[in-house]
C-alpha cells in the first residue's frame, strides 16, 4: 500500500484541523463547562408533583438572586406550562434583563418534546422521566421564541413561548 | 481487480430489475410528499381531504429514507456481485425472497401509516404509538434485508473457495463491506422494534424505556446513513474512473477507506443524542472523537477521486495544473450527475462536521438546517450518484440504450435538480440558523419578527422544492423510457480497472475477522458503559400515547 | 469519451498530483472556515 506524499501532507492537514477542533470543543465543554445539556436526574413521568421544581406553584420565572433565574417549565402535547402571574393567566412570556444568568428546568408528562429558545444557545431533548436543564447568560436583547423542535404529534407546531431580554 | 465481468442471464436482470421498480415508484410518491410539505410550510395551501401535515412528512420519511434507499442499494449491490462474483440459482432464490419479503413489509407499514395510524415519523420515537403492523412492517424490511446480506456474503464466500488465493474484486469486497456494517447495524433497531416496541403497542408490556429506544435507533441511525453513502462511494472509487476513459488510483487505499468506514461509522451515534438528558457528557465526547475518525476515509476519498481525474486527464495529454478539470466528460450524465453528488458533499460534510462537533451541536439541533444538511448529502450526494448509476444499470438490465436524447434529459435533470435543491437546502440551512425548527406544519407561532423571517424562508424552499419536483417528473419519465421504450442494444456496465503496474494488495485488507473484530470492540468499548447506566439509572418506564398522533 | 488526446501508457505515479493536490487543500480550507464560523456564533449566542 502507498500513500502520494501530497496524499500524506493533505491526510496530516486534515486530521490535524479535526484534531484542533477537538481540542477547542474538549476544553470548552471539560475546563469551562460548556457541555451540552446532559443532566443526570430522573422523574416518575406520571408523578412529575413530587419533585418540587414542577409543582403547580413553581413553574414558572423565578430570582433566585441578584442577575440570576430559574424558569421551571412543564412541557405537554401540546403546551409549555410556564405558570400563572398574579392575576391568576396563563404565563406566556419570559421577561429577563440582558446579562440576566437564567437556568431552564424542564421535565414532560407525556412524551418527548423539544425545548429550544430560537437565537440562543438553549437547545434540549425533554424526555419522559428525565429532567432537562441548561444554564446560560442571555446576552443579547431581543425576543426569541420558545419552539418546541422535536415532534411530539398532530399539534407540535403549536408548543409555543417567548422569550424576551430587555 | 480481475477485468472479467460475468453476463447477466434474463432471470437475473429481472430481479435486479424489481428492486429498481420500487426505487421509482417511491421517488414519486416520496416525492410528492416532499413538495406539498413545502407547499404547507410556505403558509399560501392546505392539504386536501383533512390529510395531517405530519402523515405525508412521515411517508415522505418512511419511503424516501428507508423503502427507497434500501430497495436501491440492494438491488445495485446484487447487481455488483453478479457482474463481479457470480449467483447460483439457490442464491437468486434467496434474492427473491429478501425481495418479498422486503416489499411486504414497505406495504405493511405504508398502508399504517395512509391511513394515519403511524404518525410518528421516521424516527418513530416512543411513547408515541403507531398501530401495531407499523413496527411489524419495518421488522419485515429489516429481516428482509438479513436475508439479503447473507446472500451477498454467501456469493463472495462461494467464489472465494473456487478463486482460492485470488483478492476477491473491489466492488464485492466493498458491497460485503456495507452489508456487514448494515447487519451489525441494524441489530440495534430490530432489538428495540422486536422487544420494546411490539410487546408495548401489542399490550404485553404496559411501559417502555425511551431513552434506551432511542439509544438503540441512534446506534442504527449513524450507520444507516453510511448505508446509503456507501454505495455512492463504491460508484466514485471503481466505477466513474471507468466513465471518464480512466484507471482505479488504488485498490489498497480504497480497501482501507472502506474498512475504516465500517470501523467508526457504528460506534458514534451519541453524536444525535448531544443535548439529551440521562448520558453522561463524557461518553458522548468520546463518541464525537470516535466520529471525528470517521471522517478520515472521506478525506482519503476526496484525495483518491480528484486524483483518478488528474492522471486520467494527464494521460491523455492535457497541461497545467487544471486543464484535465475542463476537459472531463462534463456531456456525458453518467459522470456529471454523480459529480454534482460530490461537490453537494464538500458543504454537506462540512455541515456533518458541525453537526457532531459536541456543545456546538446546541446551535442547530433538531433546527431545519439538519433537514437543509441531509438534503445535501442523502437527497443530493447519494441520490444523483444513484441517478447517475441508474442512466446505465437500468438499459444494461433491460437490454436497452442510453440514448443522446435521454442523456441530455438527463443533464437538464440533474441542473433541475442543483437548482432546486441549491435553493431549498441554503434556505434550510440559514432558516436553521436563525433558529426554525425541522419537522413542524406551518405555524406563526407567537408571531414577532423572528418568525417572520422564517416564514419568508420556508417560501424559498417552496420554490426549490416545486423545481425539485419538477426534477423528479423528469426522472421518472427517463427511468420508464430506459426501462421500457429506449431502443434496443448493449449498454456498457462500467467498472474500471487497475493500473497494469498497481502494487499488490496487502492480505490483511481481506482479514473479515480482524476488521469486524476490531468494529465490534469498538462498538463495545463506545457502548458498553453508557448503555449500563442507562439501564441501571432508568425512570419508570412510560406508557403509550397513542391521542398525540390523532389515533382514537 | 475525453475528446482529443492518445491515452499514454506512462505509469500513473509518473503524473504530478498538484492539481488533486491544491484542490483539496481548498477543500480543507473551505472546512475550517465554516467550522470557525459556526463556533464563532456559537460563542456570541
Amino acid at each position: 500500500m502507498h500513500f502520494h506524499k501530497y496524499e500524506k501532507i493533505w491526510l496530516i492537514f486534515g486530521s490535524g484541523s479535526l484534531i484542533v477542533f477537538l481540542m477547542v470543543l474538549g476544553f470548552a465543554a471539560f475546563w469551562k463547562g460548556t457541555h451540552p445539556q446532559s443532566h443526570i436526574e430522573t422523574i416518575d413521568p406520571q408523578n412529575i408533583e413530587a419533585h418540587e421544581a414542577f409543582q403547580a406553584e413553581n413553574l414558572g420565572l423565578h430570582e433566585v438572586e441578584d442577575g440570576k433565574y430559574i424558569v421551571n417549565i412543564v412541557a405537554s402535547a401540546f403546551n409549555y406550562d410556564l405558570g400563572k402571574d398574579e392575576n391568576g393567566d396563563i404565563v406566556k412570556t419570559i421577561r429577563v434583563p440582558k446579562g440576566s444568568s437564567v437556568l431552564f428546568q424542564i421535565t414532560t408528562r407525556d412524551v418527548v418534546h423539544g425545548f429550544q429558545v430560537a437565537g440562543t444557545n438553549v437547545n434540549m431533548m425533554v424526555e419522559p422521566g428525565h429532567i432537562s436543564r441548561f444554564e446560560t447568560v442571555l446576552k443579547n436583547n431581543g425576543e426569541f421564541t420558545i419552539v418546541c423542535n422535536e415532534y411530539c404529534g398532530i399539534g407540535h407546531h403549536l408548543m409555543f413561548g417567548t422569550v424576551e431580554v430587555y | 481487480m480481475s477485468t472479467k465481468q460475468l453476463t447477466f442471464s434474463k432471470q437475473e436482470s429481472t430481479l435486479y430489475m424489481v428492486f429498481m421498480h420500487v426505487t421509482f415508484v417511491s421517488l414519486l410518491i416520496g416525492g410528492l410528499m416532499g413538495l406539498l410539505q413545502t407547499l404547507v410550510r410556505s403558509g399560501k395551501y392546505t392539504l386536501p381531504f383533512n390529510i395531517d401535515y405530519y402523515t405525508i412528512l412521515t411517508v415522505h420519511g418512511v419511503i424516501l429514507g428507508l423503502v427507497l434507499t434500501t430497495f436501491f442499494i440492494i438491488g445495485f449491490q446484487f447487481s455488483l456481485l453478479g457482474k463481479t462474483v457470480g449467483i447460483s440459482k439457490k442464491q437468486l432464490r434467496a434474492a427473491w425472497l429478501s425481495f418479498w419479503v422486503m416489499l411486504v413489509g414497505t406495504v405493511m407499514a405504508a398502508i399504517t401509516i395512509l391511513i394515519g395510524e403511524a404518525s410518528v415519523l421516521f424516527t418513530f420515537y416512543a411513547p408515541l404509538q403507531a398501530h401495531p403492523a407499523f413496527y411489524f412492517g419495518l421488522a419485515f424490511v429489516i429481516i428482509g434485508s438479513w436475508i439479503a446480506a447473507i446472500t451477498n456474503f454467501r456469493q463472495l464466500y462461494v467464489w472465494k473457495k473456487a478463486n482460492k488465493g485470488q483478492k476477491s474484486p473491489l466492488l464485492a469486497f466493498m458491497v460485503t463491506i456495507n452489508m456487514a456494517m448494515w447487519v451489525i447495524a441494524s441489530l440495534g433497531v430490530a432489538t428495540a422494534v422486536l422487544i420494546q416496541f411490539i410487546p408495548w403497542s401489542l399490550g404485553y408490556a404496559e411501559t417502555i424505556n425511551v431513552l434506551l429506544t432511542r439509544t438503540l435507533f441512534w446506534y442504527f441511525g449513524h450507520p444507516l446513513v453510511y448505508f446509503w453513502l456507501l454505495p455512492a462511494y463504491m460508484a466514485w472509487y471503481a466505477i466513474i474512473p471507468k466513465i471518464i476513459g480512466g484507471k482505479l488510483f488504488s485498490d489498497s487505499l480504497a480497501r482501507l477507506a472502506f474498512i475504516l468506514l465500517l470501523m467508526f461509522s457504528i460506534p458514534v451515534g451519541f453524536h444525535h443524542q448531544l443535548t439529551e438528558p440521562g448520558i453522561d457528557p463524557t461518553w458522548k465526547f468520546i463518541q464525537v472523537v470516535l466520529t471525528f475518525m470517521v471522517i478520515i476515509p472521506s478525506l482519503m476519498t476526496a484525495f483518491s477521486i480528484f486524483a483518478t481525474f488528474e492522471i486520467t486527464g494527464r494521460r491523455k495529454g492535457y497541461r497545467g495544473v487544471f486543464g484535465w478539470f475542463r476537459k472531463l466528460p462534463w456531456k456525458d450524465v453518467r459522470f456529471l450527475a454523480p459529480f454534482i453528488g460530490m461537490l453537494a458533499f464538500i458543504p454537506g460534510g462540512a455541515g456533518g462536521i458541525i453537526n457532531a462537533s459536541h456543545q456546538m451541536n446546541s446551535l442547530i439541533h433538531n433546527t431545519i438546517w439538519v433537514t437543509g444538511h441531509f438534503h445535501l448529502t442523502a437527497a443530493t450526494t447519494v441520490i444523483l450518484t444513484f441517478f447517475g448509476i441508474a442512466y446505465w444499470l437500468i438499459p444494461h438490465l433491460t437490454g436497452r440504450t442510453l440514448t443522446a436524447k435521454l442523456n441530455r434529459l438527463g443533464i437538464l435533470q440533474t441542473i433541475i435538480w442543483t437548482v432546486g435543491m441549491t435553493i431549498m437546502s441554503t434556505s434550510m440551512h440559514i432558516q436553521g440558523l436563525l433558529g426554525g425548527p425541522r419537522r413542524s406544519n406551518f405555524s406563526e407561532y407567537a408571531g414577532g419578527e423572528q418568525v417572520a423571517t422564517w416564514i419568508n424562508y420556508q417560501l424559498a424552499q417552496a420554490i426549490g422544492g416545486s423545481i425539485l419536483f419538477i426534477g423528479i417528473i423528469l426522472m421518472v419519465y427517463i427511468f420508464i423510457q430506459l426501462a421500457f421504450f429506449a431502443p434496443r442494444g448493449h449498454e456498457e456496465y462500467p467498472i474500471a480497472e487497475e493500473e497494469s503496474d498497481a502494487l499488490p494488495t496487502p492480505k490483511v485488507l481481506e482479514n473479515w475477522y480482524l476488521w469486524v473484530g476490531l468494529t465490534i470492540a469498538l462498538i463495545l468499548f463506545a457502548y458498553t458503559i453508557p448503555v449500563i447506566d442507562i439501564i441501571k439509572h432508568s425512570p419508570p418506564g412510560s406508557v403509550p400515547f397513542s391521542w398525540p398522533i390523532g389515533r382514537s | 469519451m475525453m475528446g482529443k488526446g492518445k491515452p499514454s501508457q506512462k505509469s500513473a505515479s509518473s503524473f504530478s498530483l498538484k492539481g488533486t493536490f491544491i484542490a483539496v487543500m481548498l477543500l480543507g480550507v473551505f472546512i475550517l472556515a465554516s467550522w470557525f464560523g459556526a463556533y464563532a456564533l456559537f460563542i456570541a449566542r
